[in-house]
């Protein structure tokens, strides 16, 4: 199948015209990995432009948070200095996690793979003709990946203060039984952000980057005991770097949905106290 | 229980060659080599293969079975169906001497190119001392039996051989990684890691981690931390300021660039 003489039917290379002689299904995780990521990258940017049905007191989508633009009331924890902003208050924040994830170390293995096929699986020949991996623009700028790092942490802190006011009381269209409101209220919303931000938080915390800042850059670790101890955890995180990107995609896109639902009414929250 | 196995070989030299059908008897609990050898025995006394250990610690008899690169001798008859055919191959990235041999030299060449460990003058006392925490770190690191599997399934090289003088490779990568974490090394070796070794080439898309025999994780113990000291040493304008205004620690003193 490869007319190519540049990659495994270089001259001196065994001679074998086959792509690959693997007899798995290879094809089977670069697809699924396509498929899942297009279907949110789809949907974020339709939630993203939307501009509307992001808040349901007292929950804030994600994807809109902090909410720094021309918000709806209650929505801006943070005031709005970008009020002036003609498009969607979304797009001001999302370049943030979309920056962290779009260079995370293990993105990156994963969008090569199925959307670059470079290369679509081990010892399955990529369809280029020329490689110069990151050594260039623009991907030369996945190096700056420690720097979205940085913003992740601070987006992170600002998802847990939404997990917070996420136990404020309803408002009167949410109340139940005899229409009280006040004290501390718990929704399906709640446990649904609180799942988020919980996945948000290892995968920050598990990313290579960290491991790197924590501790990883020391030559000496018997010099520095705290940051070591900080590293071995990091690197038990960092194990499972890869679930909690993709735990963290569902989640985060689950509690927009929801709240996008009890935006526009389609659904009542389920609410336990 | 010995049931007959239908192998394939490819069979050839520089010029060309072909796979062949061997079928050949093979018993419970056998490996991929000692059908080879078999076959060696029986019905091809010519045929060429390089083994020495059968223990999956000399890395001599690296090959592809069913295209995924492996130890032969590592690779159980036991996770195929016995009415599975299996075809062995030799590594497609470097160039083939004969049947399931291959001229490996290419990674030779690469480990003249890394300057060895430099360490500092004695102690007093005509020792030198590393905490044990230390030496630890570097363990996994020396698991590598250079069977090249990881240097074979690399994309970089395997699909573009215009790239072999320009990239070291993960086996490389991870000697680099090794170095630049041993506290006892005064070389800096962060720029030739990025310039003439070309780790800026790897795209750490883990296949040297998914074929090591020894369950070494490069890619995340080795060539990521390696990108992230190179950045920080090339990329990092931070970590520049915090250099020049003394606020860093001073790990890196005492190393000069190579």
């Amino acid at each position: 199948m490869a007319t190519t003489d540049h990659g495994v039917t270089s001259p001196g290379r065994a001679r074998i015209d086959a792509r690959t002689l693997r007899e798995d299904r290879w094809w089977l995780q670069p697809l699924t990995t396509f498929v899942v990521f297009s279907a949110f990258v789809v949907y974020a940017t339709v939630r993203a432009f939307m501009g509307r049905d992001y808040y349901a007191s007292p929950y804030l989508s994600p994807f809109y948070s902090p909410c720094l633009g021309d918000c709806v009331e209650g929505a801006s924890d943070f005031g709005q200095p970008f009020s002036w902003w003609p498009l969607s208050a979304a797009l001001i924040i999302l370049i943030f996690p979309l920056g962290f994830r779009m260079t995370c170390y293990y993105y990156r293995k994963a969008y090569y793979r199925a959307f670059w096929l470079s290369p679509p699986a081990c010892g399955v020949a990529e369809p280029h003709s020329a490689y110069s991996g990151e050594t260039k623009f623009p991907l030369i700028l996945q190096n700056v990946h420690r720097y979205f790092w940085y913003a992740a942490v601070l987006v992170g802190l600002v998802l847990t203060f939404d997990v917070v006011l996420a136990f404020r009381p309803m408002p009167a269209e949410y109340a139940v039984g005899d229409g009280e409101t006040s004290g501390i209220h718990m929704g399906l919303g709640t446990l649904l952000m609180i799942a988020n931000v919980v996945f948000i938080w290892l995968y920050t915390l598990s990313c290579h980057s960290c491991r790197h800042v924590v501790g990883g850059r020391l030559r000496h670790f018997s010099k520095h005991p705290v940051r070591y101890k900080l590293w071995t955890w990091v690197s038990k995180l960092n194990g499972s770097h890869g679930r909690w990107a993709w735990y963290s995609l569902f989640s985060v896109a689950l509690v927009d949905l929801y709240i996008f639902l009890l935006a526009t009414g389609t659904i009542q929250d389920l609410r336990f106290f | 229980m010995s049931y007959t196995l239908k192998l394939r070989i490819w069979r050839g030299d520089k010029d060309g060659g072909a796979v062949e059908d061997f079928p050949v008897e093979v018993s419970e609990g056998e490996v991929v080599l000692d059908a080879i050898h078999r076959v060696q025995a029986t019905q091809a006394g010519d045929l060429a293969v390089r083994w020495n250990c059968k223990a999956g610690k000399c890395g001599s008899c690296s090959a592809e079975v069913n295209g995924r690169p492996r130890l032969m001798c590592m690779c159980r008859l036991s996770d195929f169906e016995e009415d599975e055919t299996i075809t062995v191959t030799p590594m497609r990235s470097f160039p083939v001497i004969r049947d399931l041999v291959t001229d490996v030299s290419f990674n030779y060449e690469k480990a003249k190119e890394l300057p060895s460990f430099s360490p500092p003058p004695r102690d007093a006392d005509g020792k030198r001392r590393m905490a044990q925490v230390d030496v630890e770190r570097g363990q996994e690191f020396r698991k590598c039996i250079e069977c090249f599997l990881c240097q074979n399934v690399c994309h970089v090289v395997r699909d573009h051989e215009d790239n072999k003088e320009a990239f070291a490779g993960p086996r490389f990568f991870l000697r680099y990684a090794e170095l630049d974490m041993h506290p006892l090394d005064t070389h800096d070796r962060r720029e030739l890691a990025q310039g003439a070794a070309g780790l800026g080439m790897c795209n750490i898309t883990k296949c040297c981690t998914e074929v090591c025999p020894e369950g070494i994780q490069i890619t995340d113990n080795a060539i990521i931390p390696m990108k992230e000291r190179v950045v920080d040493k090339k990329f990092d304008p931070l970590v520049w300021l915090g250099n020049k205004i003394g606020i860093r620690n001073k790990d890196n003193d005492g190393r000069t660039e190579v």
